[in-house]
Order: C-alpha cells, then structure tokens, then sequence
C-alpha cells in the first residue's frame, strides 16, 4: 500500500547554511513515525517541509501520492489534509477554544455557523474539552491548549498529523494530558509524524523512530532497535547524552 | 514638464531666495534648540511631580496635561500672541511664541516621561534607597536613566513634533522658515519658495524620521 | 481703544477677555465654524485611517518596488509640518491649475499626514503578531487574504488602538491650521472677531471651542489606553 507521506531526497540550506543533505523517509499509513535527535539536526526543518511552511530547494514531498513541491499544487488544499500542531500552540488569542477549532471549517472549508459548531465540538470532544469550548486561551492552562491545537487540526479531518515537538513548552505536569491525547490518536489509526524528546512516549506509541543528526537521517528501525542496540556511534551519544541505557 | 520645472522648481528663483531661507533656516532651528530642552526639563518636572508627589498633584498633572494636549497649539499661539497686549503685557515675538510651544510640548513630554517613569519597577526605587541612596539620587541614578531609555522612541518622536510644529509660528510672522518662504512665495510670484522650504524640512528631519523607524522596528523585533 | 470709561483692573480684564455682548454678536459664526472643524475632522480621520490601513495591507504583499514608494510615502509625510502640506496644496498647486478650495487642501493634507502615520502605526502591529499565528492559519488551510483578514488584522488593530487614537487626536487638532488659508473654521472666525470688534473675547470663546470639542476626545483616548493596554 502506498505510504502517507513520502520524502524522496529533500534539500534544504539558508543562503550557505545547508541544513538538509538529501533526506528520504517513508511514513506508511496508520503509523507513528518519532523523529530524535540534537538540536540543529534539522528535524524541525524536515517536519515544516512536510507542509511545505518550508519550501526544499530539491526533493519530492509526496502526500497519498502526490508530490505537493510541484507548481499548480493547491496549498491550502493540501494543508487541510496535513495537519501540523507547533510547540508554542499558537492559538489565536482573539477567539474561544470554538472560534480556533471552526475558523477553518468556516473560511476554507465553507461550512454554515452550525454544521462548524457541530464539528468543532467533535473535535474538542476527541481531546477532552469540549466543556472549554467557550474560554479564550489566555484562560486555558498549556496542556489545555495544545490539545485545542491538536483539535484545530483534526476538525479538517487530515490524513496526516504533524507535530513540532508539542511538549516541550509545557510544564512537567501537563505534558501527560498532550501524550494522552496523542496516544489515542494513534489507537484511532491516524497517521502521524512527530519531532519530540518524549522518548518514553516513543518507546510505548512509536511504530518507527528515526535519528537525525546534521541534516541527514543516520539510523532508524523500531523503537527496541534504536533505543536498546543503537549501531552508530552519534545515536549511541546521543542517548547517552539524555540519561537513556 | 519643462513648465513643471519652470514654476516649482525654479533655479533663478531658487539661487535668490536661497539665502532669505536659509535665515528662516536659522530662526527655526535656534525656535527648536530652545524649546526641546525646556520642553524636556517641562515635562520631566511634571512627569515626576506626578509621579512623586501626593495624589492631589497627580491630578493637577493630568489635568494639565490633558488640556494642553487638547488644545491646538496654533490656537494657544494666537491667545497668547494676540491676548497678552490686552492684558498690558508687552512680550517680545520670540518669547511669546515660544512660551506657547513650551506649554504645549511639556504636556507632550509630561506624558511621555510619565509612561517612561511607570515602566520602571516600584522595585528599583526601593533597592536604591535600601542601599542608602536618597530620594533624589536614586531618581537620578536608576529610576530617571532607566525611563527614558524605555520610552527614547517616543521621546524622539515628540522632538520631531516639536521642530515641526516651528512652522505654526509662520503665522505669527516670526521668521523662520515657513514665513520667509510665503513671503518670498508672494514676492516672485512663484511657488518655488515653498517647495526650496519644503525641500529643506525633509533634509533638515527625514534622518530624524529613519532613525525613529530603525528605532521603532527593533523594539518590535526584540519580542 | 474700547471701555474707555475709567474701570478697575478686573474689570478691564473681564471685558477684554468675556465681555458677554461681544460674544453674543459671535456666537452664530462661532458655532458654525465649530460645525466645520467637527465635519472636517471626521473626514480626516475616516481618510487617514483607511487610506493608511490600505497602504499597510499593500505593504505586507511584499512586492519590494510598491514597498519602496508605501517607504518614502510615509517618510516624507511624517517628516513635512503639516502646515507646509496645506500651504503647499493651496499655494503652489493652482499655478499648474490645479486649485483646490481650502477645505480640500486642509481635508487632503492633513489626511496625507495621517495616513503616514497610522500605515506605520498599522503596520508595526501586524509585525508585532507572532509569526506562529501566520502558520497556524496557513497550516489549516487558510490562504493569505483569509489569514489576514481573521487571524492577523484583528490581533493587530487590538494592539494599534492606543497609538491611532493619540495621533488622530494630535492631527484632527490640525484643523485649525486651515485658518492660515482662510478655512471658516474656529480659529479663523475667532481671529478675525477679535480684530473686528478690538476684543479677545472671541478669542477667547474660540478657545473655549476647542477645549469643548477635544477635552472628550482626550479623555475618550486615556480610556481606550487603559482599557486596550489591559487585554494582552
């Protein structure tokens, strides 16, 4: 069956500053695909290539098939099948929890006030929120924000969830609820792509985990095979920079 | 477009009046040197009156405040211009339009500085003084420093009101550099006086109006 | 002079400055200068804050030659006194036949001025939103026009409340340069009153005029201040 995303050789430098070597990962269907690695690996640049926030100077970014780099793609189109969640959530402080999770469904998707409200509280209900559908998000704790953000995304109904390590602007304590979430979805069977240092949460969700490390992917395989018998010596740094055996 | 050149930009027209200008020029900027940094002074004082002193002053200050920045400052010009002689008071030009301006431009500055002094920490007053410093030393030292560094983009935005707000004392026949360009409008015949004026305002405040974007633009940036 | 009649020195005063039959003989003109400069300045401010929310909106297009001249617009019509402007729409254009009554020189060039100003006003709020606002939208498919319109522009007028109104209020106090060209406005009717009668009680109540017509206004921006600054 063909992958849900599919990267072929994606180049990628600010002016001399090259920071993807010509990257190729597969994420088949239905799967959790956990990318690792240091800060400055690229990783982040690789997930925003996925829906093209940023654009490869070379490569292919295939999405069910269909490579979204060429000219006369519709990238709006194409964003509402590629959901992305951000580390710093980025809701719009100007609307409710609701007003976030619909404006899509309104503005692109052309649905009336009430079909929106209907979906958006399906939404917010697959995160546990729906009684927050009126507060605005300076009224939400973190946790609860980054799971109107996943909302956000999945009111579109996407293919492919992708997440620019979600945690990590959390405090410990709020970090389980977003993981909790993340782990239903992928139960539910939604296909998802994610950058993060939960490495815990890889080891139990994961079905594939990647290691990037300057711009190129240096190992991957299942979740034991990364995190207990690491081959290359960068990987085995790396974890051991982390505290992991 | 020669026609253009002939009535606004008029070379022989130019090179005459070029130097009747350029002293307008000079009365401008010698109206400007004197009314910023009395200004400043002005509005400092008030600032700090009404952040120091007790609640009625607080009051007073804003309602100073607030009516001067209500009141035009042309219409402030012509009151104190055309009502002093009736009050007996014999004022000589150059005082009278600056009082007016200096009453106008602290009020600015007054709430500039007051911003300026709120933006600084209750905190900062209160470890300068618990390090023995007095009242005064410790506005002078780390509160007064402080708020005008946090409030130097719009300090330096009010200055530039102030230069230009020199132009209304035209009106009054002071000569600076708008008057002596209507009045040499009106001599040739021409307009190019007042472009050569307008063209030598730009010259004289368009460095000043950069600045306060590459000001304005880092702050923002800074975010 | 006038009272030429031996009275005390506060009595002199008050008859200079609030002699109540001068005003009475002005008070038709005076309000009907007072209704021009209110009509004036309403159509100041709607020019000025359209006009300068379009050349922001044309500027975050980014198409580089249009932003060169949105750059040197704003730059030379923040730099001229406003006065200049009017002089120099009133003065200079008729002699390539473009004249212009004064209540349209003043109208245009204080609107010129404003628009400068509140499209660098405008335009320093859109910058301060986030750049993770514009991704999340575009992420969820919104296009540009849309992003703009309900995620950025109402974030952005938010935060530019505070500035607009404290320089809307500064060049609406404009209106009273349209004197220098003869505008029926306060000041001008006043001035030409107290000459008229030798008697700074038009003065006077033309001063009055402006504290009654702009004091709310002064007032009304302190509130927006607060209350605008508080919702971040």
């Amino acid at each position: 069956m063909r992958p849900a995303l599919e990267l072929r050789d994606l180049r990628k430098a600010y002016g001399p500053l090259a920071v993807l070597h010509g990257v190729s990962l597969s994420v088949p269907s239905s799967q959790l695909v956990f990318i690792i690695g240091p800060s400055g690996s690229g990783k982040s640049t690789l997930l925003r290539c996925c829906n093209l926030l940023e654009v490869p100077q070379s490569g292919a970014v295939l999405v069910d098939g269909k490579d979204i780099t060429l000219a006369g793609v519709n990238l709006n189109e194409v964003r509402q099948q590629v959901g992305m969640v951000f580390q710093s959530f980025n809701l719009y402080p100007h609307m409710t929890a609701l007003g976030n999770v619909t404006l899509a469904l309104r503005k692109v998707q052309k649905m009336d006030k009430a079909q929106a409200d209907a979906e958006g509280l399906q939404a917010l209900a697959r995160v546990g929120l729906t009684d927050k559908a009126q507060n605005y998000p300076g009224q939400l704790s973190g946790g609860q924000q980054q799971r109107v953000g996943i909302a956000r995304s999945l009111a579109l109904k996407p293919k492919i969830l992708l997440f620019d390590e979600p945690t990590s602007a959390l405090d410990p304590e709020l970090v389980g609820s977003v993981l909790q979430v993340m782990r239903e979805l992928r139960e539910s069977g939604m296909t998802m792509l994610v950058v993060s240092h939960e490495m815990g949460f890889a080891r139990a969700a994961a079905d594939h985990v990647v290691f990037m490390d300057q711009g190129q992917i240096v190992e991957q395989g299942s979740p034991q095979a990364v995190f207990d018998s690491p081959q290359h010596l960068r990987l085995r740094e790396f974890l051991a920079s982390l505290g992991q055996r | 477009m020669d026609n253009l050149i002939n009535v606004f930009f008029n070379p022989d027209i130019m090179v005459k009046v070029w130097p009747f200008l350029l002293q307008g020029l000079w009365m401008t900027v010698l109206l400007s040197l004197t009314v910023v940094p009395l200004g400043l002074i002005g509005g400092l004082g008030v600032a700090l009156a009404g952040n120091q002193g007790p609640r009625w002053l607080r009051w007073t200050t804003v309602v100073y405040v607030d009516f001067f920045r209500a009141f035009p400052p042309l219409v402030l010009l012509i009151l104190i211009y055309f009502g002093l002689p009736f009050l007996g008071i014999d004022m000589p030009k150059f005082a009278a339009v600056a009082m007016g301006f200096l009453l106008n431009t602290s009020s600015y500055y007054g709430e500039v500085f007051r911003a300026g002094l709120e933006s600084v920490p209750r905190g900062q007053m209160e470890a300068a003084r618990a390090t023995g410093l007095n009242r005064a030393q410790a506005l002078g030292n780390v509160v007064i420093p402080q708020a005008t560094r946090n409030v130097l983009p719009e300090l330096i935005s009010n200055t530039l009101e102030v230069i230009k707000l020199t132009a209304l004392a035209s009106v009054v026949a002071l000569p600076e550099l708008l008057n002596n360009a209507r009045q040499a409008q009106a001599l040739t015949y021409n307009p190019t006086p007042i472009v050569l004026a307008a063209l030598m305002y730009l010259l004289l405040l368009w460095p000043m109006v950069r600045l306060l974007s590459r000001l304005e633009h880092r702050s923002t940036a800074v975010r | 002079m006038n009272n030429a009649a031996p009275l005390s020195t506060l009595d002199r005063f008050v008859s200079s400055f609030f002699n109540t039959e001068v005003a009475a003989r002005y008070l038709e003109p005076m309000l009907d200068g007072m209704l021009l400069t209110v009509g004036l300045g309403l159509c100041v401010i709607a020019t000025g804050l359209v006009m300068g929310l379009m050349l922001a909106v044309v500027r975050i297009q980014h198409v580089k030659l249009v932003n060169v001249f949105i750059v040197a617009f704003a730059d030379i019509f923040r730099a001229l006194p406003p006065l200049v402007v009017i002089i120099l729409l009133f003065f200079a254009f008729p002699y390539i036949e473009l004249s212009m009554s004064a209540f349209t020189a003043t109208w245009l060039a204080l609107s010129l001025v404003l628009s400068a100003f509140t499209e660098e006003i405008f335009w320093a709020g859109m910058l301060a939103i986030p750049k993770g606002q514009w991704e999340a939208a575009r992420s969820t498919g919104l296009g540009r026009w849309a992003t703009l319109v309900h995620v950025i522009l109402p974030q952005a007028v938010r935060m530019t409340v505070p500035p607009l109104t404290n320089r809307t209020i500064a060049i609406t106090k404009g209106t009273a340069l349209g004197s220098v060209v003869a505008l029926h406005e306060v000041l001008n009717v006043s001035s030409a009153a107290s000459s008229e009668a030798g008697n700074a009680t038009p003065l006077v109540m033309g001063a009055l005029a402006y504290l009654i017509l702009f004091i709310p206004f002064v007032v009304l921006g302190r509130w927006v201040e607060t209350r605008f600054t508080w919702k971040r």
